[in-house]
């Protein structure tokens, strides 16, 4: 039996500066990545999309914020209202929120200056399709590199998510002053998630870290079985 | 007509911006506090009347200008000058 390899969209802004990264690591995984200009206003027959990191559009008004207008953001919001697994590193958890795919905001980091550097996370859930790869409480070695990763929810929303599991990741030390060090958050559906820290600069122990490996390899595995099951 | 808008950081969230501002202005000796930072948006909108320029200014803060999460904001409206 041959496994096909998972199509895996890799969107693309202007002032993105991790797409070709996120495309590098994810064809290391077995994957078909295909790049999606953000002009596109259809994506191709894809298994999966990455939002990779960068700062779209200059980040101007605020991270995020007008990129969530670009036409292939349209088609990657009907494509998660299908069920499709959407992944957003960095700026693309900003796009996320700003899109409200993803609950929260991401502000200015609270000691206002740029963070970049190894921070420990611990994985807080293992049943998602971004996390298959990870244990509970297993502790990873991932770079985070931002100005703007504060999240921030209120106490009803953050009530909320906690209530229904939805944050996946949390720093195991101050980073930038986000809500309960909240690190990464998946949607209500679960087909839905982003995090700050960037798997795709820790995919190889020469990198500093290969634990950025076993979220991407889960996120491709997932799709992987999206595409069996399609086939 | 012209409007302008002032979007704030919602009362009780953190400002580290205005923070660093209000700590350097204290570093010059004014006895300042509660410095909190926002954004001035001025632009010019095509309406018919105040009533309706506002409607439309205010749908432009709840879809982009402001996030509504973390930010207010504020309309003024001006009257072109003749």
């Amino acid at each position: 039996m041959t496994s096909p390899q998972p199509r895996i969209g890799v969107l693309r802004f202007p002032g993105a500066c991790d797409d070709r990264d996120a495309f590098w690591a994810l064809a290391g995984f077995d994957a078909e990545p295909i790049f999606v200009w953000h002009t596109e206003t259809e994506l191709p027959d894809l298994d999966a999309v990455v939002l990779p990191g960068g700062f779209s559009y200059g980040d101007y008004l605020r991270c995020g914020a007008i990129a969530r207008f670009a036409p292939a953001m349209e088609a990657v919001v009907d494509f998660a209202a299908g069920g499709g697994l959407v992944l957003g590193i960095c700026n693309g958890f900003q796009i996320l929120c700003e899109a409200g795919l993803l609950p929260g905001v991401l502000r200015r980091n609270e000691s206002l200056s740029f963070v970049c550097r190894d921070v420990p996370l611990v994985v807080e859930r293992s049943d998602t399709p971004f996390t298959t790869r990870c244990e509970e409480g297993q502790v990873l070695t991932i770079p985070v590199k931002h100005g703007e990763g504060n999240w921030y929810a209120d106490d009803e929303l953050y009530a909320e998510l906690q209530a229904g599991r939805q944050i996946v990741l949390r720093y195991a030390e101050a980073v930038n002053g986000s809500l309960n060090d909240v690190a990464g958050v998946v949607n209500e559906r679960g087909n839905v998630m982003g995090l700050m820290p960037h798997p795709e600069h820790a995919v190889d122990s020469l990198l500093g870290s290969a634990d950025g490996a076993l979220i991407l390899s889960s996120v491709v595995e997932s799709a992987r079985e999206r595409a069996v099951a399609i086939v | 007509m012209k409007a302008t808008v002032l979007v704030r950081p919602k009362h009780g969230i953190l400002d580290p911006q205005g923070q660093a501002v209000e700590s350097s202005l204290r570093q010059l000796g004014f006895a300042v506090d509660k410095a909190r930072i926002g954004r001035v948006v001025d632009l010019e909108v095509e309406a018919t009347d105040a009533t309706a320029a506002r409607a439309e200014v205010e749908r432009m803060c709840e879809q982009l200008l402001a996030n509504p999460l973390i930010e207010s904001y504020e309309i003024e409206l001006a009257e072109p000058q003749t």
